[in-house]
């Protein structure tokens, strides 16, 4: 009930715009002090000074080199990685050199969703531990960065194939515990999948990939591979995934 | 029962089916008229020992079927609440959007009852018996004096509905581990949840209902006025696989906030019971 009366005041206030909203969420959480999320968040930026270096990055893979993803749970994980880095690279591109007129708003999504790809291929990195493939080299020349829809129709591809490549996989896991984090990895790729697509189009959230029956799109490692082996220069041997 | 149905719907899950049930076609067809002459009330049966063969591992067990059951009785519930949604609720709340937003809930309504329909065929084709829909109470014991009349209470429990289906679906997700089958149509059907959840949480930015919310659950959404208490305890968790996620190796841009979206959570079956108990769900 009380939370009914607090929208109540929020409604007042509701000529302030969404951006502004979300710059308010933002300094609310950095003084919201007393929580568990507050002190968090001003450990992370305490690491931000401490931290000349910058983010750990895993040793590049020669490009002659042919990786390999290992076996079992282990190659299942790293196709979920190596998934991952693309999407995180592709991020990383958008926000670093976003198109000409990108809205407050459309930046402040999509750096989150640059941060959220970061987040799944860092912890999935780390549960793979001296089993993880190492850094891939992406190749986006297909992509003109500097066009909204360009970015949101590779942006768009990207978020899909995940959904269904997570959906496609998951069967595949031994253990229950990866099991459980690609679950849920998984429905945060189609909330970005979704919000994606409705920047494009309105009412096109669930649109082609979720068939009559409601049903989301689900593909097996080879047909995943098949579509973003463009984008990857390594040569990746895909044949320990389990089938 | 149009087991030809549930046969169509299983290989959009695996295509592999009928080369699973027979790798001759030939014999399928065969099966089919046979199963044409034999009592209807024997299909249900044929069918599971047909997936058993198939699958070879006991598909048809009742931690299966009970799992299943549990996410029909939810969906029983998304499927009444959008049906009366799209006639009763007051779109003109959404003011310019409100034709496209009835546009949003017819879909999201249609693939509920679309879900309803598949998890009652796919559990009678394992032989299990589908649970039925419960008697609601859409007001939530009250907490909603007009959960349609008033657009925004009708969003705030789509959305707290959408968010707590697919959480109890992760919840559960480890029961079905290893079935190409029944996993994988419960994570299509787990990421349609999660479509309808940024639609739905869009749809109420739009209409100025929040200025807190975004398409992804941050930490426990606790700025954002939502349905009921406790319905995002567990969201703010940061640490995923034993490590946090909070700026880590050293990628000290994720802060709590986004690391804590970056993950949904899942929420056990004791917790879901009694959020939605007060809706009349018995799950």
């Amino acid at each position: 009930m009380n939370n009914l009366k607090q929208e109540d005041k929020e409604i007042s206030q509701k000529s302030e715009s969404i951006l502004n909203a979300r710059l308010r969420r933002r300094s609310f959480l950095q003084y919201a002090g007393a929580g568990a999320a507050g002190v968090a968040l001003m450990a992370a930026g305490c690491s931000k000074d401490k931290d000349p270096v910058g983010p750990e990055e895993p040793p590049v893979v020669p490009i002659d080199e042919t990786v390999s993803f290992g076996t079992g749970d282990n190659a299942v994980l790293n196709y979920a990685y190596a998934l991952e880095q693309l999407e995180a690279a592709f991020y990383t591109k958008v926000v670093t050199s976003p198109w000409a007129g990108i809205t407050a708003t459309e930046k402040d999504y999509l750096t989150d969703i640059q941060l959220h790809e970061i987040a799944h291929r860092e912890v999935l990195r780390n549960a793979l531990g001296g089993n993880a493939i190492g850094g891939l080299t992406f190749d986006f020349s297909s992509i003109d960065f500097t066009k909204r829809d360009a970015v949101l129709a590779t942006a768009m591809a990207f978020e899909d194939l995940g959904v269904s490549a997570y959906n496609g996989a998951g069967y595949l896991f031994s253990s229950k515990d990866y099991l459980g984090l690609a679950a849920k990895i998984v429905s945060v790729e189609a909330r970005h999948a979704a919000f994606i697509r409705e920047a494009i189009k309105p009412n096109s959230f669930a649109e082609v990939v979720v068939s009559t029956a409601g049903m989301d799109t689900s593909r097996k490692p080879s047909e995943v591979w098949a579509i973003v082996a463009k984008y990857i220069t390594n040569k990746i041997n895909t044949s320990t995934l389990p089938a | 029962m149009d087991f030809l149905n549930i046969l169509n719907e299983i290989e959009k899950v695996d295509t592999t089916v009928y080369d699973r049930l027979n790798p001759r076609r030939a014999a399928m067809k065969d099966f089919f008229n046979v199963s044409k002459k034999v009592a209807v009330a024997s299909v249900p049966f044929a069918i599971g020992s047909m997936f058993k063969k198939a699958y070879g591992q006991g598909t048809a067990s009742a931690a299966i079927i009970s799992v299943l059951n549990y996410s029909l009785a939810i969906e029983h519930f998304a499927a009444a609440f959008y049906t009366r949604g799209v006639t009763n609720a007051d779109f003109s709340e959404a003011k310019t959007n409100a034709a496209a937003d009835k546009a949003a809930i017819t879909i999201i309504r249609d693939h509920e009852v679309a879900h309803v329909k598949f998890l009652q065929d796919t559990i009678k084709a394992a032989g299990g018996t589908p649970v039925t829909p419960a008697t609601y109470d859409f007001t939530g014991k009250g907490e909603f004096a007009t959960p349609f009349g008033n657009y925004r209470s009708f969003l705030q429990i789509a959305q707290g509905l959408e968010d707590t289906t697919l959480r109890a679906t992760k919840g559960v997700a480890g029961e079905l581990a290893g079935q190409s089958v029944y996993l994988t149509a419960a994570l299509n059907i787990h990421a349609v949840e999660a479509r309808h959840s940024a639609k739905i949480r869009l749809m109420r930015i739009a209409a100025g209902f929040s200025k807190t919310l975004q398409p992804w659950i941050s930490l426990n959404d606790e700025t954002d006025a939502r349905l009921g208490e406790g319905y995002y305890a567990g969201e703010q968790n940061v640490t995923q696989n034993g490590v946090s996620v909070v700026g880590i190796n050293n990628n000290s841009a994720l802060d709590a906030p986004r690391a804590s979206e970056a993950f949904d959570e899942p929420l056990l079956k004791a917790d879901v019971t009694k959020l939605l108990a007060d809706f009349g769900v018995i799950v």
